[in-house]
Order: C-alpha cells, then sequence, then structure tokens
C-alpha cells in the first residue's frame, strides 16, 4: 500500500542527525520519506536512536541538525502543541485526576471546541474502541489493556493525520498484545490515518507494518516491507535482528552474478547469493534461516554442496522440531522441520547430511 | 480422617482451641516487641507526656486560694457577692485567723500574686496585711471588721471581697476567659476594660501571619521543588545542598543574618539608598514588625515547604506534561490543568508542616518582632518567665494546641490525611 514513489511524501526526514552531548551522534543522518496512511515502524535495539527519532518528529527533541518536513512544510521551529500529532507513549500517560472521558475532552477542550460537539467526539472515540460504559472511570481502575484502548482514543480524538506510538503495547500480557496489535492496525487502516510505531519487538513489527525501518547504531539498516526484510535482509545485522538466524563465517573463493563460493572456517565450501559481498577474498558472514535448511538430500538441488553435521539435540515443540546442529564449527546451527507423519526424529550423537538451495543462503557483510 | 462440623471449635493437634494456641504463640513476640519499644515509650511518657498534661491542667487549677485562706473561704460561702454589702464579722475575723497562719508560713504573697492577676492592688493589700496581723492575737483582740479595714481601706471595698470569693474554687475557667481577654467576675464572664484586651488580638495576628508566611513559603517553594525533581541528577543534588544549608546552621544565626539585612543601616537599606531608590531620611523599616517576622520566618521555614512537595513532584512522570502538549495544550495549560493538580498533596502536606509549625513559633518573632510582629507564642513565654502567671500561659498553649489539632480534623475531612505525602 502507498508505495508509489512519486506521491508526495507526507513526512520526510532530511540528513537529520542529533546529538545530546556534542561528543557522540544518536542519529547519524537519518533520511526518510513516509507517504501518507502508511503504517511505519521504526524496529531496533534500545539505544538504536528510534525514540529519539519519534520525539523529534513528535516536536520533545530538537534535531541538532537536517529538516524534518510535515506536510511539505519544515516544522524544526513549531512547538509540539502546534504540530497536531496525536502520540501514544509507553505507559500511556493518562490523567490521573481526570476521568477517561475527561482525558479525552482535553485535547478539544484546548482547541475550544463546543461543549455539545467535545461529548459527540468523546462518545464517538470511545466507541471506536470499544470502552463506551468506562467514561467515568479513573485511569487507575483500568486494566492494563483497557488504559491502552483509552491512550489510543485520546490520541485519535482530535483527529489528528499523523499518529505516533512509543511502544505502545509492551506493558500488556502477550494474549492482549497480539490482540491490541490487530486492533490497532485494522483501526488505522479504517481512518486512513499515517502511523509512526516505535517497537524493539520484531513480531510485532512484522505483523502490523507496511513498511519497517530497522533502526542500529544511529542509522537505518534497512527499510522494507516486512517480507522483503525477513526474506532478503540486506546486511548481517537484519538478518540477526530479524526472526531467527543461522551463521556461518568464511571467505569468498568465487565470485559470479548470481552465486558466490564461499569457502568456510572449517574448510567447507558452501554456494551463497551474493548480497553483500563484492570482491573475491573478501571476508564474510553467511546466513540462513533454520527452517530453509534440507535434511532431506533427495529434496535438495542435484550440485547443491552439501555439509556433514552432528545432532546435538533435539526439541519437540508440538507443530514444529527444533534440532541443534553442530555444523563446520558452529554449536549453535538450529534447524526447524515441520512435524509432520513421515518426518524423522533425529537422535543426538547422529551425523546427518543438510543442505539448502543457494538463493536461500545469504552471503552478507562479516 | 474425621471432619469438624463448621459449629464445633477448631482444635489444634494437642487439643487446645485454635485461638489460644496462636495466641499463645504470638505472646512471646509481642512480649518482646514491647520490650524493645519500652525505653522509649517510658522515656516519651516521663519526658514528654506528663510535663505537657502537668502544664496543661495548671490551666484549670486554682487550689491555692481554697488551701491558704480555708476558714475564709468557708465563711464567704454564706455572703452573697451581688448584695453590694461587705461581709460580716464572721467572714473578717475567719480571715485574721487564714492571713496569719498564712504569713506564718510566708505563703501570704503566692496568694497575693495569684489574686492580683484579677484585680491590681491586692498583692500589697495582703503583704500589709500580714504584717500586721502577725501580731495579733486572734481570741482577743476582735471584732476585726473595723480593724482590718483600718490596716487597710481595700477590706472595705465590696469588690476585693468579690474577686476572693469569685476565685475561692479549685478549680477555675478564670484562666481560659483571661486568654481570649474577658475575666470572672462575681456577675460571671465579662469582657476586660479595652486597655487591657491584647490575647485575642495577638491570637488573630498569629492566624493572619502564619497564614502570610504559608502563602509566601508556597510562592516561593514551589519553583525550587519543580526545579528539583526536573533538574539533571547534578544539578539537582547541589540545589539540593542549598536547600538543606539553612538545616546545617543554627537558627540564631539565621535569625540574626536578617537583622543585619533588615535593619534601617542595614545591607537592603543601604543598596536601596545608594541606588538612590530611597531617599537616606526615608529609609524603610523591615525589622522589628510584621515585615521583620514574615521574611525571616518565611525563610526559616521555607525547607519544610519544599521537601513535601518535591518528593510528590518526583513522583510525577515528565511523559504527562509531553502527553498535553501533544495533545495540543500550550505549556500554561498543560502545567495548570495536568502537573499542578497532581502536585496538589505535596502543597498540602507543605502547607500544614509550615503552618501548624509557624504558629506556635517563638525564637524569630522574639528577636526580629519587635513589639508589633510577635506571636502569642512570645506572650506565653513572658507569662512563664516574667509574669508568673502560669495558669494563663497554660490556658494559652491549650487554646494554641486545641486550634491546631482542629485545623488538622477540618483539613483531614476536607482533603484526607492520607492525600499527604511526606516522602516517597
Amino acid at each position: 500500500m502507498a508505495k508509489d514513489s512519486h506521491l508526495e511524501a507526507f513526512v520526510s526526514f532530511n540528513r537529520v542527525q542529533k546529538s545530546y552531548d556534542g561528543e557522540t551522534l544518536v542519529v547519524k543522518d537519518l533520511n526518510l520519506e513516509i507517504p501518507k496512511g502508511e503504517f511505519l515502524t521504526m524496529l531496533g535495539p534500545s539505544g538504536s536512536g528510534k525514540t529519539t527519532c519519534l520525539m523529534m518528529l513528535a516536536g520533545f527533541e530538537t534535531a541538532t541538525h537536517g529538516d524534518i518536513m510535515l506536510n511539505g512544510i519544515s516544522i524544526n521551529n513549531i512547538p509540539p502543541h502546534k504540530r497536531g500529532i496525536g502520540m501514544v507513549f509507553q505507559n500511556y500517560a493518562l490523567f490521573p485526576h481526570m476521568t477517561v472521558a475527561e482525558n479525552l475532552s482535553f485535547p478539544l477542550e484546548v482547541r475550544k471546541l463546543e461543549k455539545s460537539l467535545r461529548e459527540e467526539k468523546v462518545k464517538r472515540a470511545l466507541d471506536m474502541v470499544e470502552m463506551g460504559e468506562f467514561k467515568g472511570r479513573r485511569p487507575a481502575q483500568l486494566s492494563g489493556g483497557q488504559q491502552q484502548r483509552i491512550a489510543l482514543a485520546r490520541a485519535l480524538v482530535f483527529e489528528p493525520e499523523l499518529v505516533l506510538m512509543d511502544e505502545p503495547l509492551g506493558a500488556l500480557d502477550k494474549q492482549l498484545r497480539e490482540k491490541m496489535q490487530f486492533e490497532i492496525t485494522a483501526l488505522a487502516h479504517r481512518l486512513g490515518i499515517t502511523v509512526v510505531y516505535v517497537t524493539h519487538d520484531q513480531t510485532e513489527a512484522l505483523t502490523m507494518s507496511d513498511r519497517v525501518a530497522v533502526f542500529n547504531d544511529g542509522r537505518i539498516q534497512q527499510l522494507a516491507t516486512p517480507d522483503q526484510l525477513y526474506e532478503e535482509p540486506e546486511n548481517s545485522f537484519v538478518a540477526q535482528f530479524i526472526g531467527e538466524n543461522n551463521t556461518l563465517n568464511g571467505v569468498v573463493k568465487e565470485l559470479k552474478s548470481d552465486v558466490a563460493v564461499v569457502k568456510l572456517d572449517s574448510g567447507d565450501i558452501i554456494d551463497c547469493k551474493p548480497v553483500n559481498v563484492s570482491e573475491v577474498g573478501e571476508r564474510t558472514q553467511v546466513s540462513i534461516r533454520p527452517e530453509r535448511v534440507e535434511l532431506n538430500k533427495n529434496k535438495l538441488p542435484k550440485k547443491a554442496h552439501t555439509l556433514t553435521a552432528e545432532v546435538l539435540e533435539f526439541i519437540y515443540m508440538g507443530d514444529t522440531f527444533r534440532t541443534r546442529l553442530k555444523v563446520a564449527g558452529n554449536e549453535d546451527f538450529i534447524v526447524k522441520t515441520r512435524n509432520s507423519s513421515n518426518q524423522v526424529r533425529l537422535k543426538p550423537g547422529e551425523k546427518v547430511e543438510i543442505g539448502w538451495s543457494p538463493e536461500c543462503c545469504r552471503a552478507l557483510d562479516a | 480422617m474425621v471432619s469438624t462440623p463448621s459449629d464445633k471449635i477448631l482444635l489444634s493437634a494437642d487439643g487446645r482451641p485454635l485461638k489460644q494456641s496462636l495466641s499463645r504463640s504470638l505472646r512471646q513476640q509481642k512480649i518482646r516487641a514491647l520490650l524493645l519499644i519500652a525505653p522509649l515509650l517510658i522515656f516519651i511518657f516521663v519526658a514528654f507526656i506528663m510535663p505537657i498534661v502537668s502544664m496543661l491542667s495548671r490551666s484549670v487549677e486554682n487550689d491555692l486560694v481554697s488551701q491558704t485562706l480555708p476558714q475564709t473561704v468557708q465563711a464567704l460561702q454564706s455572703w452573697d457577692a451581688l448584695s453590694g454589702e461587705l461581709p460580716s464579722e464572721p467572714v473578717y475575723a475567719a480571715f485574721a485567723l487564714d492571713i496569719q497562719n498564712a504569713a506564718k508560713a510566708k505563703v501570704h504573697t503566692k496568694v497575693g500574686l495569684r489574686l492580683n492577676y484579677e484585680k491590681s492592688g491586692i498583692a500589697s493589700l495582703f503583704k500589709k496585711t500580714a504584717r500586721k496581723a502577725k501580731k495579733w492575737d486572734i481570741q482577743n483582740d476582735g471584732p476585726f471588721k473595723d480593724k482590718l479595714i483600718k490596716v487597710h481601706k481595700g477590706w472595705g471595698e465590696v469588690e476585693v471581697w468579690q474577686t476572693l470569693k469569685t476565685h475561692s474554687p479549685r478549680y477555675t475557667s478564670g484562666y481560659f476567659l483571661n486568654a481570649i481577654d474577658m475575666r470572672k467576675t462575681a456577675e460571671g464572664a465579662d469582657f476586660q476594660p479595652e486597655d487591657k484586651t491584647i490575647l485575642i488580638k495577638l491570637f488573630q495576628r498569629t492566624l493572619i501571619m502564619s497564614l502570610i508566611i504559608t502563602f509566601s513559603c508556597i510562592l516561593l517553594g514551589y519553583p525550587i521543588a519543580w526545579l528539583l525533581a526536573n533538574l539533571p541528577m547534578r544539578q539537582a543534588n547541589l540545589l539540593m545542598i542549598l536547600v538543606l544549608l539553612p538545616f546545617w546552621t543554627s537558627l540564631l544565626v539565621r535569625t540574626s543574618a536578617w537583622k543585619v539585612m533588615l535593619q534601617q543601616q542595614g545591607v537592603i537599606n543601604d543598596i536601596l539608598v545608594q541606588l538612590s531608590l530611597v531617599s537616606d531620611e526615608a529609609r524603610l523599616i523591615m525589622i522589628n514588625n510584621e515585615i521583620g517576622t514574615i521574611v525571616a520566618m518565611t525563610h526559616i521555614l521555607l525547607p519544610f515547604m519544599i521537601l513535601p512537595m518535591y518528593s510528590v513532584m518526583q513522583t510525577i512522570p515528565p511523559s504527562y506534561l509531553r502527553a498535553a502538549k501533544s495533545l495540543g495544550a500550550t505549556n500554561w495549560t498543560a502545567f495548570w490543568r495536568v502537573y499542578f493538580p497532581q502536585s496538589v498533596p505535596g502543597i498540602g502536606a507543605g502547607s500544614i508542616l509550615v503552618f501548624i509549625l509557624a504558629i506556635g513559633y517563638y525564637i524569630t518573632p522574639e528577636i526580629v518582632g519587635g513589639t508589633k510582629g510577635v506571636f502569642i507564642s512570645n506572650r506565653i513565654a513572658y507569662h512563664i518567665l516574667k509574669s508568673l502567671n502560669w495558669g494563663l500561659a497554660a490556658a494559652l498553649g491549650t487554646i494554641l494546641l486545641v486550634a491546631v489539632l482542629v485545623l488538622y480534623w477540618t483539613y483531614d475531612k476536607i482533603v484526607g490525611i492520607d492525600n499527604v505525602k511526606l516522602g516517597g
């Protein structure tokens, strides 16, 4: 959705840098364009600069260098209360001395709306999150999930076009979190609002977003749709950070347009897809997803290289089996296989031949 | 296994009732806990509760007259104080006997002084009479009526006898009446003459000035508490030391420093004169009056306002203000609608603390208050140290204590004392 590059960007970061102490950059040369109606997630470990970016967009931090544009206008010098951006905070930040209805009415009051109009909008927003009967309660009398809904309704009640969410589901338990993930995306798409969502939970990022920006070390490592991010990570950080990943280290021996031959440190030779390697002799980290490893030799392409592996551990997980192997010196090599009637269950100590098709194995930066 | 019916007493394994076994097993713990705090309890009782109770009881005790002049008090019972006539001979005779005994035991000055609080002049009347009465022969020297009136014409005044009779009961409300500028007369409670009313005025002044001091503490303390709660750690710690610094300086030094600052030849006046803001002849009078007391006490009590405020503000996350701003509130609206209401418990706690401390403050008003800036506590000290009217001092103290308790109770009813946070 909304991927057309010719569309005018609704939000754009233009060479933005941020430093708190004048010595280190927390955000390094950030460029990002978000079209209208997109659900974009900033994903990254803590300290990667994602929250700082969000705070700069909201206006609570100023950019040290560069421009942040909203609707084509630079908002660097516009104070937060004039930006008209809705925001959902990590701990909800519902005002404890006000009732739910008063909390929702607050943004409308400061906009000097008439009382009848205010009441109507508050009612509509509460109905939207199915919290109509709670309007007289205080935040402390609500459960975590209910508070989350109220915080969402409050950020939406004044009908902002852009809504920022700072790890809004972090305090909820797993089940509720999954439910809310679905509700938030559904609501965002129904209202057609642009959402910038910050999280460190990759599952959340993958399931909710149109596009994900993976942050590390103050830079966007990759900006792509969830499936691209998982299937085609562009560098070893993204491959490690998103989903489960097996890595093998080696040196590039041969380099063709679509195949790279890598000699692993153990001496084994494998075929990979060259992604982030440019010359022969370069060190590389090879990445392969656990579910793409093939234990059945017959299913492999004819010329594919295979490796000998020793089974260290077999874990029964219900729908899948996890087998930990020792492969080319790496003792944390995980293979995931589906629990089907003819699937073999390996025993620790067994020796097996494993392989994969070269396009599933990506040679990335070391 | 036999199940116990619900109406049967539960028994422990050895057959005793369960409740008895439980209290037996807890008794040891309770005794140990009590022993641990026993020294403190005894200390508080002996050094704090007993002196206060004994002091407060002086406000109603009045056995001096009936102890020193027992016969007279009995004889006066049949005399109608409102008749306007002098008592008859038996009363005079009884008094002659009493005053002679008192003079021999050398307690006549005490009772004279006691009655002198009520009607001035009685002290000298007693002294003079006692000197003469020592030589009398009570059995044969009568009648005493004319004799006493000859010694001092005061014995011929109905008012003197009225005073004696009014203040003869063992317990009296006289001190409390005095404390609110009234007096006990033969006709009942009456207002003091205009020139002797001072205490009500002092109570009012104490209340009003304590309120002003509390209010100035809120105004000055709020921004500081806000800074303390919101500055980065290092600056906040430095500021905290500055707030606590006065605690480490002697109260007398601080108060005297204000004297240096505020007096007419003091620092502030000198600066104002040098800046030609006031002329040399019209230097401001800022000490030995209300201004001096308010300024010095606001400074001294400020930490008691800042600390509770700070501890409350510390618990208000900055995300509330951010949330308010993201919802479209200006800085002021965000503060006033979101931050301020949440800091009110701190203001309440600080105000109670400062007001209660201020209402009973003594040293500072004594030093910088002059005559216009003294509090009721200074009057209490005067009665204890100089006029030795302990009964009146006790009555004033009791009124002050009750006033504070009533205030505390009202605050609890309106705001709820649970909402007051002094820490954490």
